[in-house]
C-alpha cells in the first residue's frame, strides 16, 4: 500500500491509546517493526506519522469532527506523552 | 501539518481512537483516506 504512493503525499494517523503502543506503531511505519514479529520487520517505509490527538493534527480538524470522533477517547489518554513519543520517532530520535 | 490533499493511512485501535473515527476527521480536513484499520488486541 505505502509503496503505491509518493511518500510526500502520504500521512499515517494513529489512534493508539498509550505512549508505548504509539511508539511501536510509529516505529513500524518509519524504520520497521521493532519487535521483528510482523511483515514490516526490517522494512523501512519512512512514512510521516502523527497521532490524531496531537496538536499539529488536531488544529487541522474541524472542531465538530474532533469533538464527535476523538475528544472523548483523548480525555482518557496521556496525549502529551503520546505526542512526544510519536514526534521523537518522526524526527528520528525515538 | 496540513491534511488537505494528503493520502491518509488511518491506523486505529479499539481501546483508543478507532480507524473509522480517524478517517472521518481526515476526510473532513480534505484528505483522501486510502486505508483504514482498527486493531484489537483482546
Amino acid at each position: 500500500m505505502a509503496e503505491q504512493f509518493d511518500k510526500d503525499d502520504v500521512v499515517v494517523l494513529l489512534g493508539t491509546p498509550t505512549e508505548d503502543a504509539s511508539r511501536l506503531y510509529a516505529m513500524t511505519v518509519t524504520s520497521g517493526d521493532p519487535s521483528w514479529a510482523g511483515a514490516l520487520a526490517g522494512v523501512s517505509l519512512g512514512l510521516p506519522v502523527y497521532h490524531i490527538a496531537e496538536a499539529a493534527v488536531r488544529e487541522r480538524i474541524a472542531a465538530p469532527d474532533y469533538d464527535e470522533h476523538v475528544a472523548l477517547m483523548a480525555m482518557a489518554m496521556d496525549v502529551d506523552a503520546i505526542a512526544r513519543a510519536v514526534r521523537d520517532v518522526r524526527e528520528g530520535s525515538g | 501539518m496540513d491534511l488537505k490533499g494528503k493520502k491518509v493511512i488511518a491506523l486505529g485501535e479499539r481501546d483508543g481512537v478507532q480507524g473509522g473515527a480517524i478517517a472521518a476527521c481526515a476526510a473532513g480536513a480534505g484528505a483522501e483516506v486510502v486505508l483504514e484499520k482498527t486493531y484489537c488486541f483482546v
